[in-house]
């Protein structure tokens, strides 16, 4: 009796804080099925309209912005190109510094890894002015190098390949040596077929925290040419309209997909090192 | 360290050039300027420079509006910690609990990770707009909760729009810490005690602490980093100021009022805060944590 009670304690709670995560974004749904005039008058809406079609079509081929040449659509690829390049270049670059910190011991090993690691302690948020300064003397402001080059040193993801490489075995290392692989080679054929599932992790990590800048895209993108979609939701959709409600949505579908669907993969990566 | 290791200076060189290079340029480059910034004063227009020593630094720390920031930053990290964790970690002990539905739980409560500051900024902004907000006009009929106007009534906006955002990142971690704990130790709990209340607080909180640990600082960095995105599309510091964060000061000083030597100082303010909060945490708390 006590632990049928438990369980259905438990599903109610469960089900009530899916509830307080779903129910905000479908009342946001909803909304951005119903014609514009219907929202401004009457405020979000829990059920769904007749005007779906109409606005993600009309927001996603609109043309906004100053010049009225940039459209959701290739706000969203430039969301995608700075989310791609972000992850894909500080995966490689923090693996390559993981396995130098760990299987190399000479006299700047400990120096190399404090100058990584204080950098956990100063995000992009507190460095932006003079970062902005930098990437306009290397005339990089409006240039997809300039979206990522700055945020693609992850201290995070060195810090878990680190962890990763740490767990493997010794004896890896040494049967390697014996059949006479060297640094190079261990680092191809042994390591980077080993940490397969945390190269995946790192990677949507990276990714989502690319698609999710806000602030650095916002400043150093003057052109609207590579406007990003977090950052669109300040400068083109300001006000109340039901086209913001849609911008939302269609916001939100990508890193969301990717959560759902490599949930999987991402969670035993961050979780096998430890 | 590993005991076997190579010795080759070339490679290790090699593989920790191209993370050296983009930190080298994109960050210590900055932090750089960030000193010279906060130690310097540009004229008006811009030619000359000089030297001022603790000037700009006396001039933050005089601010009214900057103590109010502090504070509110304080009680913004506590706040939110504490709710984000607390709704992670009971929704995290549930969910290790039923053994029917478990999968679809845990996609339909990891979903929110993806959603950016910004995008939940917008949205929480919806719920709480004057006229037609849900939750404004909720509030408004118990309290007369009008956020552009009082204090208190915006902090619970920003702490909502906040927490809510955590949430899902607490859950997975708490869930996976569960998960590690071996299950021999909790079958030895049962037959020890009966009360299952008593058990989580005796036996398996202790055995989650490094995880708790690991979230604190993750969540004192998201309060303190990450919300300037919600705070920019929620409140934008209404009602005069009093919900702007640090790092949200340090940018609208700096880039709205184009005043370098504040912003600088600011920056360093906040490096100093961030790092002192970090040692105190591994000098105080890590210490005391049971690990398995």
């Amino acid at each position: 009796m006590s632990r049928i009670f438990r369980i259905t304690v438990s599903h109610s709670i469960l089900i009530c804080g899916v509830l307080l995560m779903i129910v905000p974004l479908w009342l946001v749904f909803a909304s951005s099925t119903h014609s514009n005039n219907f929202i401004y008058n009457e405020g979000m809406q829990w059920k769904i309209g007749g005007e779906f079609f109409d606005n993600y079509d009309r927001v996603l081929n609109r043309k906004g912005g100053f010049t009225k040449e940039i459209t959701a659509s290739g706000i969203f690829y430039n969301s995608f190109i700075m989310a791609f390049g972000i992850a894909s270049l500080s995966v490689f670059v923090s693996m390559m510094a993981a396995y130098s910190l760990v299987y190399f011991k000479t006299r700047f090993s400990t120096l190399f890894f404090w100058l990584i690691f204080v950098t956990l302690l100063v995000p992009l948020e507190l460095r932006i002015l003079p970062s902005y300064q930098i990437v306009s003397d290397l005339n990089l402001l409006n240039s997809y190098a300039g979206l990522i080059l700055p945020l693609s040193a992850s201290a995070i993801a060195t810090f878990f390949f680190r962890q990763y490489y740490r767990s493997i075995p010794e004896e890896l290392l040494e049967a390697a040596k014996l059949d006479g692989a060297n640094s190079w080679k261990f680092f191809i054929d042994f390591l980077v077929p080993l940490s397969k599932t945390m190269i995946a992790a790192m990677f949507i990590f990276m990714f989502v925290y690319g698609y999710n800048q806000y602030l650095w895209p916002l400043i150093m993108t003057t052109s609207e040419k590579y406007w990003t979609v977090v950052m669109g939701l300040k400068m083109i959709y300001g006000g109340n309209s039901v086209d913001r409600y849609t911008y939302v949505i269609l916001s939100l579908i990508p890193p969301v997909i990717i959560i759902v669907f490599l949930q999987r993969l991402f969670i035993q990566g961050l979780f096998q090192s430890k | 360290m590993k005991r076997v290791q190579f010795s080759s200076y070339f490679t290790q060189y090699f593989f920790i050039a191209p993370q050296l290079a983009i930190i080298l340029i994109f960050l210590y480059l900055p932090i750089v300027q960030t000193f010279r910034d906060a130690f310097t004063i540009q004229d008006a227009f811009g030619f000359g420079r000089y030297f001022s020593g603790l000037d700009n630094f006396t001039f933050v720390l005089s601010d009214p509006n900057y103590i109010t920031a502090l504070k509110f930053t304080l009680i913004f990290i506590v706040v939110i910690t504490f709710f984000s964790c607390s709704i992670g970690l009971l929704l995290a002990v549930q969910a290790n609990n039923v053994i029917h539905g478990k999968s679809a739980y845990k996609t339909l409560l990891i979903w929110p990770y993806a959603i950016a500051p910004a995008v939940v900024g917008v949205t929480a902004n919806y719920f709480f707009s004057e006229r037609l907000g849900i939750l404004y006009n909720f509030f408004n009929g118990l309290w007369g909760f009008d956020w552009y106007d009082n204090v208190y009534d915006a902090y619970i906006y920003v702490f909502i729009a906040a927490s809510w955002k955590q949430i899902s990142a607490n859950f997975i971690f708490f869930l996976a810490g569960l998960q590690n704990i071996q299950k021999s130790i909790i079958e030895a709990s049962i037959i020890d005690c009966k009360s299952s209340f008593r058990r989580f607080w005796t036996i398996t909180f202790p055995l989650l602490m490094p995880t708790t640990f690991f979230l604190i600082i993750i969540n004192i960095t998201y309060s303190f980093f990450d919300t300037l995105g919600i705070i920019d599309t929620t409140t934008i510091g209404a009602p005069s100021g009093e919900t702007k964060t640090l790092v949200y000061k340090a940018y609208i000083d700096g880039f709205k009022g184009l005043d370098l030597g504040s912003a600088g100082a600011q920056s360093i303010i906040m490096m100093l805060i961030v790092l002192v909060i970090t040692v105190f945490q591994f000098r105080f708390i890590e210490g005391k944590i049971h690990y398995n």
